[in-house]
């Protein structure tokens, strides 16, 4: 059997935010790019954050220089890709039991990284968000915002395609390199789904991996890349709790943000150091732990009722004293251009943060483009990054807005607590990245809000694996094992926080899932299969 | 202006308005009791229709239901089926359907085999009776007929192309097409609409006529559970008529049709029977003595007042409002009846979701004695004249195993046996 072969100037290994952003960084200089993931997009940290655009103030008292990064690189993006963005603002707030001299070098810290804060006595925060409770220690305004982490990823892929034919292979691991005198000449690949090899030849290969950077240059050989892997967890309320980012204002510790996103609001975050960053799923006493800090500074928390979990894991930078807590580690980033490691065209950018991703990304483009005696600048600084009408429905909140605005009586809505409509779905089958290749329940809840809303899944499962069908995306029973894999995936982040209203919606899940679908048994019948 | 309250008096109150709760006022009348019935869930919406016995056990699919049941009752004695015999399941059973035919409604007879029910998605499912209107689907994948299974522009969740494609293997001569319903052009459509459409003769000819066309050669036609909202035998039996060929209903996504027929059937026929059926309204209190309980309900126009000689509890779990919880605990919601259960919510969910063994939650319940009493932990009743039946109770796993109806029909005949001897 041949092998399927491809070609580009440069490979980049990894669909967050870092590897879409080199994409775009590399398109916008005309260079033409693949980008793989091993899954599919934001399938590591890039999609298991909470989505805050840092102003800076959380990393100002630690870390100036992340600090002022984060504020230099947050004010690109919110002029620059608005759409992604809600400039919702943000609190410090520090609250009985906490440390007040901590709290009262905050402005001075924030001056220093060049942080806008402003001073608000207990009533003006009150007045922002009437959720904090009345004694207050302290509360400042920071220019925190919101960043839908899932659109602007599949914003950065959609721009570089339309630019130039760069393309993006989700499913697709690497297994190794083929190098030739210091020199990596392809990437020897394995498509997850069809088992099929796959080979990729560039000219320049960027290692944009994120927790799985380490692992990727150990297979070009390189082991100057060392990294710390950092649990973080967040749970998701089914409504909006906050107007703005509320952050508790005292060292970074579990469950002191709170941050909205369109109609429903994340609270974390905990940091635990693993030793894999696979196979990493929320747990109870995380979720109680979380709860119990997040509502010492909100209590309206104890009321709130949260739909799911997740949890991801950072990749940070490993430095002295960072072993035992990740917290403590630098925020910063790395770029690895591997030329001790005997290597001229392979490099690796590593670290930082969601909110810098940009200048991660600006840097690996500079060294690459240098490479290739490209001399165009970046231009990602410059240039607004468009809209694509099928990139537009991971934002909670915006399916519902379309569909009452389009008002056809023949759009059904096969998501009916996020209002997402089977035209939604269907721009998704036709236009998002990834759609040349074969489309899933899984990737399209990854590009829209399925399977997000209260039922987790429950109905629009069902729903959408049923147009799949009258779409001629699913034509054999693998339709009923990717919805299988669907809802088993959803549920390890619900598990955690099953209890309250949760109850009864899981119990009507399980009543789909097993007496109306058979999927228990289903799956019992191919596990025997397999033995 | 103050709130009226109008007072009523009963032998027996069952407080529940599922499968349990219906088939407890059924047994109680037919034992002569006096009954009253309150409930405010809308649960039967989520059934099938088909009436499950005992499908799974031991993670195993089961053809033989009788020969589960006996192994059952070795391998989980505190199930709420462990103590009954086969005999009175069995006339339980009967006993029911044979109420819903009479109300209109033409179940199969409680055989010695479990039946492979069809389900939406190209799956079967093992069950043991189904409406008369869902048999021919069943013998028609047995004998692998030429079938047509039809849905319809708009209805959601329902894919005929979904059903052929999952049955293709077993079941080659399996066709798929998609009509518009008649008089529902360019519209989003749901099952409970077209049932009600499908009661009128113009549109049984307008879709028996849309039909025919596709027939070509074919036994047995399919359409999702949509004959009708009452008289769905009747339905069926006229448009066979028309079309020339058997007709099948399928099971879809709830609400669907099929529990809400079995809801209105019983409200429509119950005042006949003599039962005094709220169905919408929820009981708040319950106030016990020795020789019974009053109940107080709060309606939207005045309050209700019930003396009843003994309560039976069939108030389902969590979706029907049976069970509660919190953070830390699960907890009865009318009665605040004891919950045996672990202490850390972790054990109340395994960490797959599709783990065989099933979720211990799903155990956890309201404890009975063997009169289907709840009891204190020392195994004494908590009140002389209060029974429990159904999906409440603890040691049954009804939606793994496969046994919802049979749990619900078996243990309502055994609690109302158990009041009306209380009552003497």
């Amino acid at each position: 059997m041949s092998v399927r072969t491809y070609e580009a100037d440069v490979l980049v290994i990894g669909g967050g935010a870092t590897g879409s952003g080199v994409m775009r960084d590399l398109a916008l200089r005309g260079i033409n790019c693949i980008l793989i993931d091993r899954k599919d997009l934001n399938a590591g940290a890039s999609g298991g954050n909470h989505g805050l655009l840092h102003s800076g103030g959380r990393y100002a008292t630690a870390d100036a220089e992340t600090a002022a990064e984060c504020r230099h690189e947050g004010d690109i993006l919110k002029r620059l890709a608005p759409e992604c963005i809600d400039d919702c603002g943000g609190l410090f707030v520090a609250v009985v039991g906490d440390d007040e001299a901590f709290a009262a070098k905050f402005p001075e810290h924030c001056r220093v990284a060049g942080i806008p804060c402003e001073a608000l006595s207990a009533a003006e925060a009150r007045e922002r968000e009437p959720a904090l409770p009345e004694a207050i220690l302290a509360a400042y305004a920071v220019p925190d915002a919101t960043i839908d982490p899932f659109r602007i990823v599949l914003e950065n892929v959609g721009h570089a395609e339309r630019l130039n034919d760069s393309s993006y292979l989700p499913h697709m691991e690497i297994e190794g390199f083929e190098i030739i005198d210091g020199t990596v000449a392809k990437a020897l690949c394995r498509d997850r789904r069809s088992g099929a090899a796959v080979e990729i030849r560039a000219r320049q290969f960027v290692n944009a991996s994120g927790a799985w950077a380490e692992k990727v240059a150990r297979l070009a050989g390189c082991s100057d890349v060392s990294l710390l892997y950092s649990k973080g967890t967040l749970l998701i309320s089914n409504t909006r709790v906050t107007n703005g980012v509320v952050n508790r204002l005292r060292l970074p510790d579990d469950g002191d943000i709170l941050v909205p996103g369109g109609t429903v609001s994340l609270l974390g975050t905990s940091s635990v150091t693993v030793d894999d960053p696979d196979g990493i799923a929320p747990t109870v006493p995380e979720v109680d732990r979380i709860l119990a800090e997040g509502a010492a500074m909100l209590p309206v928390l104890n009321e709130t009722r949260f739909v799911r979990a997740f949890s991801g894991v950072r990749p940070l930078l490993k430095s002295a004293g960072s072993e035992a807590d990740g917290r403590k580690a630098n925020r910063g980033f790395a770029l690895f251009d591997h030329e001790d490691q005997g290597l001229s065209n392979f490099a690796t950018v590593a670290g930082g943060k969601f909110t810098t991703f940009r200048l991660m990304a600006e840097k690996a483009g500079d060294l690459v483009a240098a490479r290739l005696g490209n001399a165009e600048p970046c231009k990602t600084n410059l240039e607004p990054l468009p809209s694509g009408d099928a990139l537009r429905w991971t934002e909670p909140g915006a399916a519902a807005r379309d569909w009452y605005k389009r008002a056809d009586p023949t759009d059904m809505v096969l998501c009916e607590c996020e209002m997402v409509a089977r035209s939604a779905v269907d721009t998704i089958l036709a236009d998002a990245p990834g759609a040349e290749d074969h489309m899933s329940l899984k990737a399209i809840a990854l590009r829209s809000r399925i399977g997000k809303g209260a039922c987790q899944g429950a109905f629009c499962s069902m729903r959408v694996t049923s147009h799949l069908y009258d779409r001629g995306v699913y034509d054999s029973p693998d339709g009923l094992r990717q919805m299988r894999d669907f809802v088993n995936e959803r549920y390890k982040g619900i598990r955690p926080v099953l209890w309250g209203a949760q109850m009864p919606q899981t119990e009507l899940a399980e009543i789909l899932h097993c007496g109306l679908a058979g999927m228990d048994l289903a799956a019992a019948e191919e596990g025997a299969d397999s033995k | 202006m103050k709130r009226g309250t109008r007072k009523i008096e009963t032998q027996l109150a069952v407080i529940g308005t599922g499968i349990a709760g219906f088939a407890a006022s059924i047994f109680a009348r037919q034992r002569g009791l006096d009954v009253a019935q309150f409930g405010h869930s809308g649960a039967m919406a989520y059934t099938t229709g088909y009436l499950d016995l005992l499908g799974v056990h031991d993670r195993r699919v089961r053809q033989d239901p009788w020969a589960a049941l006996d192994e059952l009752r070795q391998d989980e004695p505190l199930h709420p089926m462990s103590g009954l015999s086969n005999t009175s399941i069995r006339a339980a059973f009967d006993g029911f359907t044979d109420a819903l035919g009479e109300m209109g409604i033409g179940y199969t007879k409680a055989g010695d085999r479990n039946l492979s029910g069809l389900l939406p998605n190209g799956l079967a499912k093992p069950t043991f009776s189904v409406p008369d209107t869902m048999l021919p689907g069943i013998t028609a994948l047995e004998s692998g007929a030429r079938t047509l299974v039809v849905d319809f522009e708009g209805l959601q969740g329902f894919s005929a192309k979904a059903f052929e494609v999952n049955f293709r293997d077993r079941w080659p001569a399996l066709r798929s097409a998609r009509l518009t319903f008649p008089g529902m052009e360019n519209r989003q459509v749901f099952p409970e609409v077209l049932a009600r459409s499908l009661e009128t003769s113009v549109t049984q000819q307008a879709l028996a006529e849309l039909i025919r066309p596709l027939l070509n050669g074919v036994e047995y036609v399919g359409l999702p559970a949509i004959l009708g909202m009452h008289m769905p035998d009747e339905v069926r039996a006229r448009m066979e008529e028309i079309i020339g060929v058997r007709l099948f209903e399928i099971p879809t996504i709830p609400p669907a049709v099929p529990g809400i027929r079995l809801r209105e059937t019983f409200e429509r026929s119950f005042p006949e029977m003599g039962v005094k059926l709220e169905p919408q309204l929820k009981v708040a209190e319950v106030d016990f003595r020795s020789s019974g309980a009053t109940l107080h309900l709060h309606g939207p126009m005045e309050d209700l007042e019930v003396e009843a000689s003994a309560v039976l509890l069939a108030t389902g779990r969590f979706l029907s409002g049976g069970l509660k919880s919190d953070q830390e605990s699960l907890s009865e919601t009318l009665l605040d009846l004891p919950i045996s259960q672990p202490q850390d919510r972790d054990e109340w969910f395994r960490q797959e979701y599709l783990d065989p063994r099933g979720h211990p939650i799903n155990r956890l319940g309201v404890e009975v004695d063997g009169r289907f009493q709840p009891v204190a932990a020392d195994g004494a009743p908590i009140h002389e004249r209060l029974f429990a039946a159904g999906a409440i109770l603890a040691h049954q796993d009804w939606v793994r195993q496969r046994c919802g109806a049979g749990l619900a029909i078996a243990t309502a005949h055994a609690a109302t046996e158990a009041a009306a001897a209380a009552l003497g």
